[in-house]
């Protein structure tokens, strides 16, 4: 693969307490592309998703051993703040979870926790996020109004682009339109051909049919396992391993 | 059978509605008595000069009946122990919902549960005994039995009424929105201030409204700690008589029936009304500004 | 729309990294919330520790076994123990099982609505009607209205109807823990909704309905504004023979010694002592509510 190497994670383990969730699991992530991670339920891949951006941190009794590499830098490191590191990493969550602020206020969070204070480049911010995630159409005539009244699945690209406003390099997106109805995925999809191109994308999703529409590059978890991973022509097409073999074409999980 | 079944359910059902109507059978008894014992004061004066007028001589020759002093000694007394246990049990609830350690929480929770389980009277006695001699020496002040002092013991005593309600409020706040302002690189700090607090305001402020009501009603204390003076307090440290250590003091010498006896009733009316439009509209915002998630509420 | 370098993050492109300073600010104010927290421990040990300090020497056998004597000055306090004990009781018998009825209507039976919301907001009242104002009601019903005079029943209903809230509360707070499934299944077995209420949810949530009850219980015994007109009294040496006798109360019997006693100064130790003994009932009470309440959320969890 050519493209930039942007994320690398090396011989990653995580527990809760003495469970051991993810095992011995090694996988890069490159510029540019979007990364897919499937695997049947309680596999552990929304677990290796949030230890991308240290959200696992919040749970106690956690403990994560090996390396995650981002620009060559482990952001498990004690020298790295994580509010720094969170604001570089992106993510957007499985159900759409606006704060009860306007549709302004929503967008622009991430900008004022960061120190913005310039109000022209906070608006010029929140217009500019709006529009890459395809919503500045729908809610410009309200973006004083409350973030809670738009639909599902305008909430939910309501939280992607408050994620792109402060320009994370990566973004992670944990089963992103699981809540949402049949169109309202669609459009997600197609934000996400947008994206890639100026993002980083890792998105764990529970669905092949989607992770073979939008994805570059799949990466197959099983029991806490990364299985195989190859592009995701290959993985779909020419799966190498039996049991990837079975999971895709749909003989369990 | 079967109809019979039903027949017995359907009563049932009635039964039960009708001893859960109990509460507000009493509320109204409640009112229905303090009026009828309290109103007949108002043949002797108007309620302008009762709730107004400056002097509660009860026992005088002629009696005055002016409650001002005991309002004004009540509201005193009242938003001096908030400024007190607003800070104090506000912070004391985000420790306890978001900072705390598991371990420590169930330690420090049931301190707090155990200081509100504290009677009022003890708190009256510690006041009197500890607290005063201490305020009198310190402040150099001709007695410690005085507003400050009362709304201290007051404060400590609303404290865990404003923590447990606003713990409620705070840990309510759904966790994925938490984790939305984490993500976007906030600390806990700005998550706290900027999301969990604006979501949970509405009952932060219902359980300062409660705190409030419960101060202004408590009696021991302010009968025991307050020193007693029915005159508008001029500072922090002058002796006074809210409403409710007025009625305790002297319903047992008033006079059964006589104009003393009605205007006690009548004050524990004009009390009563505070406290009743302090729980309506702590309700009011309960109800109307419901939080979202899983408030309980 | 605005074009910006988008390989750089926007944190070191546009605004200085003040993370420090964040982290700082986050420091102080965590200091300050834990602060908070320990004051309100420090309050409670403090009470504590005066009442201990001062009351543990007044406390012996005869202290708690012998009636006051020499008009109060010497003597223990067991009239104003027993007192206690039944106007607490007799509270609770009053407000246990009106409670409970209360609890299985509004969290079994009521839908929502406009009814619902009316008997919540008298429950919600009638938790902030102030102490005095019971007793003042006590007094003008109880005693004069109903003629019971000053007594133990007229007490008892008085502190029954002020601690009915929180057995309501407490009550409805236990059935909602009782699982959905729990109903469904017992309805699913042809039981009517009566018996799926006494065999299956009550049952389930009786060790919550028991906390609430200890403490009800407590609060009525530390109550003092509400018997002070309906059926505590200074003084009587006699335990009582019937409900309708006046009686001796611990927390009136501190109000009275330290204020309106004849020596309020010698009788210093009377009253932390009593206070102590008030204290550790009241406590005592209220921790085995929490241990209760603690083994009981154990339970659930596994």
């Amino acid at each position: 693969m050519d493209a930039d190497l942007k994320m690398s994670v090396k011989q990653l383990n995580f527990f809760y307490d003495k469970f051991k969730a993810l095992e011995n699991i090694s996988l890069d992530f490159y510029a540019g592309h979007v990364t897919a991670l499937i695997g049947p339920s309680g596999c552990g891949k929304s677990t290796f998703l949030r230890c991308l951006n240290r959200m696992n941190d919040l749970i106690p009794k956690s403990r994560v051993e090996g390396k995650i590499l981002l620009d060559n830098e482990d952001i498990y490191d004690c020298a790295v703040n994580v509010a720094t590191l969170r604001s570089r990493i992106g993510m957007v969550f499985q159900k759409p979870n606006p704060f009860p602020k306007t549709i302004f206020e929503n967008v622009a969070y991430g900008l004022r926790v960061n120190g913005i204070k310039d109000k022209t480049l906070i608006a010029d911010r929140v217009t500019e996020s709006l529009n890459q995630a395809a919503l500045w159409d729908e809610v410009k005539d309200r973006i004083y109004d409350s973030a809670l009244e738009l639909s599902g699945g305008q909430q939910q690209r309501l939280c992607i682009a408050r994620a792109l406003a402060i320009k994370p390099e990566v973004i992670l997106m944990d089963e992103p339109a699981s809540a949402l109805d049949p169109i309202a995925t669609q459009k997600i999809e197609e934000l996400i051909h947008q994206l890639k191109k100026m993002f980083t994308i890792i998105i764990v999703t529970h669905n092949m049919q989607q992770a073979a529409r939008v994805s570059d590059i799949t990466a197959f978890f099983y029991m806490g396992k990364l299985i195989e991973t190859d592009k995701t022509d290959t993985l779909f097409t020419r799966p190498k391993l039996k049991q990837t073999e079975d999971y895709i074409t749909g003989r369990f999980g | 059978m079967a109809i019979n079944r039903q027949f017995k359910e359907r009563w049932m059902r009635r039964f039960f509605f009708v001893i859960a109507s109990t509460s507000i059978f009493i509320l109204l008894l409640i009112m229905i008595f303090l009026f009828a014992e309290g109103l007949p004061i108002f043949k002797k004066v108007s309620l302008t000069d009762f709730i107004f007028g400056k002097y509660w001589y009860p026992t005088s020759e002629p009696p005055e009946f002016g409650i001002f002093p005991l309002i004004a000694a009540s509201i005193s007394v009242t938003v001096l122990s908030a400024v007190i246990s607003i800070p104090l049990g506000v912070m004391t609830a985000i420790y306890l919902a978001e900072i705390a350690a598991f371990k420590v929480r169930e330690i420090v929770k049931p301190m707090v549960e155990l200081l509100a389980a504290i009677p009022s009277v003890v708190i009256g006695f510690f006041g009197m005994v500890i607290v005063s001699p201490f305020l009198q020496d310190m402040f150099d002040v001709a007695t410690g039995l005085n507003l400050f002092n009362a709304a201290l013991m007051l404060g400590f005593m609303s404290v865990p009424t404003i923590c447990s309600i606003s713990e409620d409020a705070v840990s309510s706040v759904p966790r994925a929105m938490k984790e939305a302002s984490f993500a976007l690189g906030a600390t806990h700090f700005e998550t706290i201030f900027k999301v969990v607090l604006p979501a949970s305001l509405s009952g932060i402020t219902t359980s300062i409204i409660l705190g409030m009501s419960r101060a202004i009603g408590e009696t021991m204390v302010v009968l025991m700690v307050a020193g007693g003076a029915a005159m508008i307090p001029l500072s922090i440290f002058d002796p006074v008589r809210p409403m409710p250590a007025s009625i305790a003091a002297e319903m047992a010498e008033a006079p059964f029936r006589g104009d003393h006896y009605y205007a006690l009733f009548a004050t524990g009316v004009v009390l009563f009304c505070f406290t009743l439009m302090f729980n309506i509209i702590a309700d009011h915002i309960a109800y109307k500004y419901k939080q979202t998630g899983d408030s309980t509420l | 729309m605005t074009k910006t370098d988008v390989k750089k993050p926007i944190t070191e492109q546009l605004a200085l990294p003040h993370i420090k300073y964040r982290k700082f600010k986050q420091t102080i104010f965590f200091a300050l919330f834990r602060f908070a927290a320990l004051i309100n421990g420090t309050a409670l040990a403090i009470i504590l520790f005066f009442l201990l300090k001062n009351g543990y020497k007044a406390i012996n056998w005869t202290f708690l076994t012998q009636p006051p004597i020499d008009s109060m000055t010497k003597g223990g306090i067991l009239p104003c123990i027993v007192g206690t004990l039944y106007l607490s009781l007799g509270a609770i018998a009053i407000s246990l099982p009106i409670g409970i009825a209360s609890a299985i209507y509004l969290n079994e039976y009521a839908g929502s609505g406009r009814v619902l919301r009316i008997i919540r907001l008298g429950i919600n009242n009638l938790a902030g009607v102030p102490s005095v104002v019971f007793g003042l009601f006590g007094l003008a019903f109880f005693v004069i209205y109903l003629k019971m005079g000053v007594s133990i029943l007229a007490g008892a209903l008085t502190l029954g109807l002020l601690s009915l809230p929180v057995i309501i509360g407490a009550t409805e707070e236990a059935l909602k823990t009782v699982p959905e499934t729990y109903r469904e299944a017992s309805l699913g077995l042809g039981a009517t909704k009566l018996q799926t209420i006494f065999r299956v949810v009550l049952p389930c949530a009786m060790p919550g309905i028991l906390t609430g009850a200890i403490l009800g219980i407590s609060r009525a015994a530390g109550e003092t504004a509400p018997i002070m007109f309906t059926a505590a009294v200074f003084f009587t040496p006699d335990l009582p023979s019937s409900i309708f006798d006046e009686i001796m109360a611990l927390p009136y019997h501190i109000y009275v010694l330290s204020t309106a006693g004849t020596e309020i100064e010698a009788t210093r130790p009377l009253q932390y002592g009593t206070s102590l003994v008030l204290i550790v009932l009241v406590f005592g009470m209220n921790l085995a509510a929490i241990l209760l309440r603690a083994r009981l959320r154990k339970r659930m969890h596994i």
